[in-house]
């Protein structure tokens, strides 16, 4: 009883396997982004033209492309490039999806019923053909395709939190709220949100794992990250013209993205299992 | 006379539904005077709880007036509202939806307070007061919800209320959830506050004996009309329309030996918003249901000035 | 007129295990039913009272539960029955009525298909099975019994809903029903009406009827023995008249008091101090001692002894004299 609650998630994390190997994975792509510049022994863009298309070797870990660039360094770097997706595309997709839910479920009404309908809209359109066509408008970079990926995106959060803002809306605890005058901003923001924080923990770890990759197929197709960035996505589809001579300037960079988009799925999955009681209960 | 508390006049909260209208509400009228408890019963669907939510203004009136501290709730500016909303406060059933679970208690008692403008510390000294008033430890105050019981949770729901100092406190059944030897306290409880700040209370529940114990006078709700309200000794024991005498032969006795005392009930089922009859809503239940019933729904009949009851039988008399 | 026993429980316990070891639910209850017999087992919530009426139809919800003693019912000890012998007499012999009808009830299935599925069940042809069922809903005065037989759960009301259900119960004419909190949803002449069916069916079926409820207002209108529990023991059994007049252990006597039976003209109920204790790991000493006003030294350390009043009245406490209660 006594117990500090810090110390009983810690507990009942490290009972969680799935959320500890998860956590483990993505915790190492964290540590080598923010530390690429001592891991990398080069420049992500540093070019060796004396040494095009190096098999793995000890100079060069995972050889090196074929401008000569070192793979291992580019992949190094490249952890930061995916991290950013991860934390730009699901923090916007986040918010938005946030607001509009629980604008949704707290108003009711004609505001909903538009905006259901648009995030209705959002999901009868195939994600990517969609993606494709707000990049095309916006121009090709990374931001745009973060950007893309959030409008595809968000409406997966507005349900959620729509769904879960209207049942709590009618609990006692609102309706006393606004009996004694919260305004309908602190009702949602203050009342219904942090009631939905565990809903959305697990919504976001679902979402991650997609959003990274609907992201890299961006860079991959070329509307996203734009050379030399040592995008995974990018790195990939420049090797796909080599890949007979070095292949392995096409699987390093592909083994990197499978490693770190399965890292965020099973945390994500441990996590629900954490956070969601009805899962719990089972 | 008894300085008035809030007045309801010809009170209407409909609700559409797919095609039709709901009338939750239909021409109520009513008053409670100042330091007074009214009991309010009636069965689910009676609109009883819709009433409630409609003088706390957590719902617009269809038509009608609630008339509180000489202010029409319909009519109201902003800024009167906000002053009306510090004079009423409510306290609901469920002792666990009744507070915010992932708030502290001094924040959940606090809020309101801050909301009035009181500073910080203001307020964290009113919820200290207000701990000691319903009789609980200020170490309560930095719990959160799930860390207490159900009594613990209607007594900080109870302190909320009084600590913004309202006039009246509207209480949806404020003792349903709990068992039988907490709801004495509770009770006792809600009578000492009153006497001591001199509340008005509204009380709604379906427990007869509840309402017996602590109101002064009972309203008896049925189908969204105002049947009968007057003295509790005289709605309980001698009630006058045949609604209430069906509801109190309901009455759960709490002695065996009163099992033979036990009058007729109603054998038919509740009747429901959704198909109204025209006329008395109560006719089709009615055993003494005559031509007059089926046409219109009879006025009330003002027995005493604190007496009421809508029913043909009572204008014959 | 002599008594037929038809339900013995003795010495029934049953133990959750949790974190740090074991919750007591249930310690020590024995009582018994007759044929015929409404017996109440009331008491507030958590006291055990739902864990006795699932555990003798091993109906309990976790499978970290403990179950000992013997629940004897006709001459068959339940507890020691396998699954498979335990499946012919759940609704065969015991029939059990819930709080909440709408979730005992398949909403896809008229009601009508739901009872006669039952019926089915005892090899009974389909259309005598479908004649049973319109007056089985009429012997549980279900008004318009033949249309409400082809209704959906949804389309009839809370207390239509618990009818189907002791109709349901009924077609398999249970030697025993358990009621657990049958009325709890419903609007109180509702209730009555319920409560005179359970009453009405006892008379003509001379079925028993385990009623569990913490409401005391239904106990004094059905019940003819009462057995009041307080945290998983039953604390006091007697006919409903010896503990409504004579409550005698401290914890029925204040509850009476704390029942609502005045004005407040009239005075203030009285409460209880305290609130009901977790019980871990089977401590000793009487379980209601810390809310007790006549708690003695001995209440704490050692278990009560049960004094019998009469044949059918009895308590568990250390206080040898008995007052009666205030009416």
């Amino acid at each position: 009883m006594s117990k500090s609650p810090i110390k009983e998630f810690f507990r009942t994390c490290y009972k969680n396997k799935n959320f500890l190997i998860g956590f483990l994975m993505v915790a190492s792509v964290v540590f080598i982004a923010l530390f690429a510049n001592q891991i990398a022994p080069y420049a992500y863009d540093d070019a060796h033209p004396q040494d095009i298309l190096v098999k793995p070797c000890r100079q060069y870990i995972f050889g090196t492309d074929n401008m000569g660039r070192d793979l291992f360094s580019r992949i190094v770097y490249g952890s930061r490039i995916a991290l950013k997706v991860a934390l730009v595309g699901a923090g916007l997709q986040l918010v938005v999806g946030t607001v509009i839910g629980l604008i949704c479920g707290y108003f009711g009404g004609k505001i909903d019923r538009a905006l259901t309908f648009i995030a209705d809209l959002t999901y009868a359109i195939p994600g990517m053909v969609m993606a494709l066509a707000v990049v095309t408008v916006l121009g090709s970079s990374l931001m745009n395709a973060i950007i893309a990926i959030a409008i595809v995106n968000w409406a997966a959060y507005a349900r959620v939190v729509r769904a879960k803002a209207m049942s709590i809306k009618n609990q006692a605890f609102i309706e006393t709220g606004i009996s004694f005058g919260e305004s309908a901003f602190a009702i949602m923001f203050r009342y219904i949100l942090p009631n939905i924080i565990p809903v959305l923990i697990v919504t976001v770890s679902m979402q991650l794992p997609g959003t990274i990759m609907s992201t890299t197929t961006l860079s991959f197709l070329g509307v996203g990250s734009q050379a030399p960035s040592p995008d995974w996505g990018l790195m990939v589809s420049e090797s796909i013209n080599y890949i007979s001579r070095g292949p392995w300037v096409c699987i390093f960079p592909g083994l990197a993205l499978v490693y770190t988009v399965f890292g965020f799925n099973i945390m994500g999955e441990g996590l629900r299992d954490l956070l969601d009681p009805k899962m719990k209960s089972q | 006379m008894p300085e008035v508390a809030i007045e309801v006049k010809n009170l209407k909260k409909y609700f559409r539904n797919g095609d039709g209208t709901v009338k939750a509400v239909d021409d109520v009228s009513f008053h409670i005077n100042k330091g007074e408890i009214v009991g309010l019963v009636g069965e689910s669907g009676s609109g009883k709880t819709t009433l409630a939510r409609t003088i706390l203004g957590l719902t617009k009136i269809t038509d009608g007036a609630v008339i509180f501290d000489g202010v029409d709730m319909g009519k109201a500016t902003h800024k009167q509202m906000k002053e009306l909303r510090h004079k009423v406060s409510v306290v609901f059933q469920d002792p666990a939806a009744n507070l915010n679970p992932r708030e502290t208690v001094l924040s959940s008692i606090t809020r309101p307070l801050i909301l009035q403008g009181m500073s910080k510390k203001e307020a964290k000294g009113k919820a200290e007061e207000a701990l000691k008033l319903v009789k609980m430890d200020s170490e309560y105050l930095y719990s959160y919800p799930h860390q207490l019981s159900g009594g613990q949770l209607q007594r900080i729901a109870i302190a909320r209320a009084v600590a913004i100092q309202p006039q009246v406190m509207i209480l949806d059944e404020p003792t349903s959830a709990l068992d039988i030897s907490v709801q004495a306290q509770i009770l006792n409880l809600l009578l000492e506050l009153q006497e001591k700040l001199n509340l008005t209370y509204l009380v709604i529940t379906h427990d007869l004996n509840v309402i017996r114990y602590i109101s002064d006078r009972v309203a008896v709700m049925y189908l969204g009309r105002l049947v009968e309200y007057g003295p509790t000794e005289e709605v309980i024991g001698n009630p006058r329309h045949p609604y209430t005498q069906g509801l109190m032969a309901a009455l759960p006795i709490l002695n065996p030996r009163d099992r033979d005392k036990k009058k007729d009930m109603m054998v038919t089922e509740p009747g429901s918003l959704i198909d109204l009859p025209k006329g008395c809503h109560f006719h089709p239940r009615c055993p003494y249901a005559t031509e007059a019933c089926r046409e219109a729904f009879p006025e009330n009949v003002q027995i005493t000035p604190e007496y009421q009851v809508a029913c043909y039988l009572q204008q014959k008399n | 007129m002599e008594k037929e026993e038809l339900l013995q429980i003795r010495n029934l316990s049953v133990d959750y295990k949790v974190k740090g070891g074991y919750l007591s639910a249930v310690h020590g209850v024995s009582f018994e039913i007759c044929k015929g017999e409404i017996f109440a087992i009331v008491g507030e919530s958590g006291c055990g009272k739902s864990t006795i009426a699932h555990s003798i139809l091993r109906l309990l919800p976790d499978h970290n539960e403990k179950i000992s003693g013997e629940i004897n019912f006709q001459g068959q000890n339940l507890n020691e029955l396998s699954e498979k012998e335990l499946e012919s007499v759940r609704g065969h012999k015991i029939g059990m009525i819930f709080q909440n009808p709408l979730e005992s009830l398949n909403p896809v299935y008229t009601t009508g298909k739901q009872v006669q599925e039952g019926l089915l069940l005892d090899n009974i042809p389909k259309q005598e099975a479908w004649n049973r069922v319109v007056d089985l809903f009429k012997d549980v005065q279900m008004p318009d019994a033949e249309r409400r037989a082809r209704s959906f759960p949804h389309e009839l009301s809370g207390g239509m809903r618990q009818r189907v259900m002791i109709a349901m119960m009924l077609g398999r004419n249970p030697d025993l029903l358990i009621a657990d909190e049958p009325t709890t949803a419903l609007d109180v002449t509702v209730e009555a009406q319920i409560l005179r069916i359970i009453k009405q069916l006892r008379d003509e079926r001379n079925m028993a009827v385990m009623l569990i409820t913490h409401n005391f207002g239904l106990v004094a209108e059905v019940a003819d023995m009462v057995g009041v529990m307080y945290a998983g023991e039953m604390v006091e059994t007697g006919t409903v008249y010896e503990i409504f007049d004579h409550p005698s252990h401290p914890y029925t006597m204040q509850l009476m008091k704390a029942l609502p039976r005045i004005t407040k003209k009239e005075g203030r109920l009285e409460t209880i101090r305290g609130a009901v204790p977790k019980m871990m790991n089977h401590q000793k000493g009487c379980r209601f001692a810390n809310r007790c006003i006549y708690a003695t030294e001995k209440c704490w350390s050692e278990n009560p002894p049960v004094h019998q009043l009469s044949e059918t009245h009895s308590f568990a406490c250390f206080r040898e004299e008995v007052s009666t209660c205030r009416k």
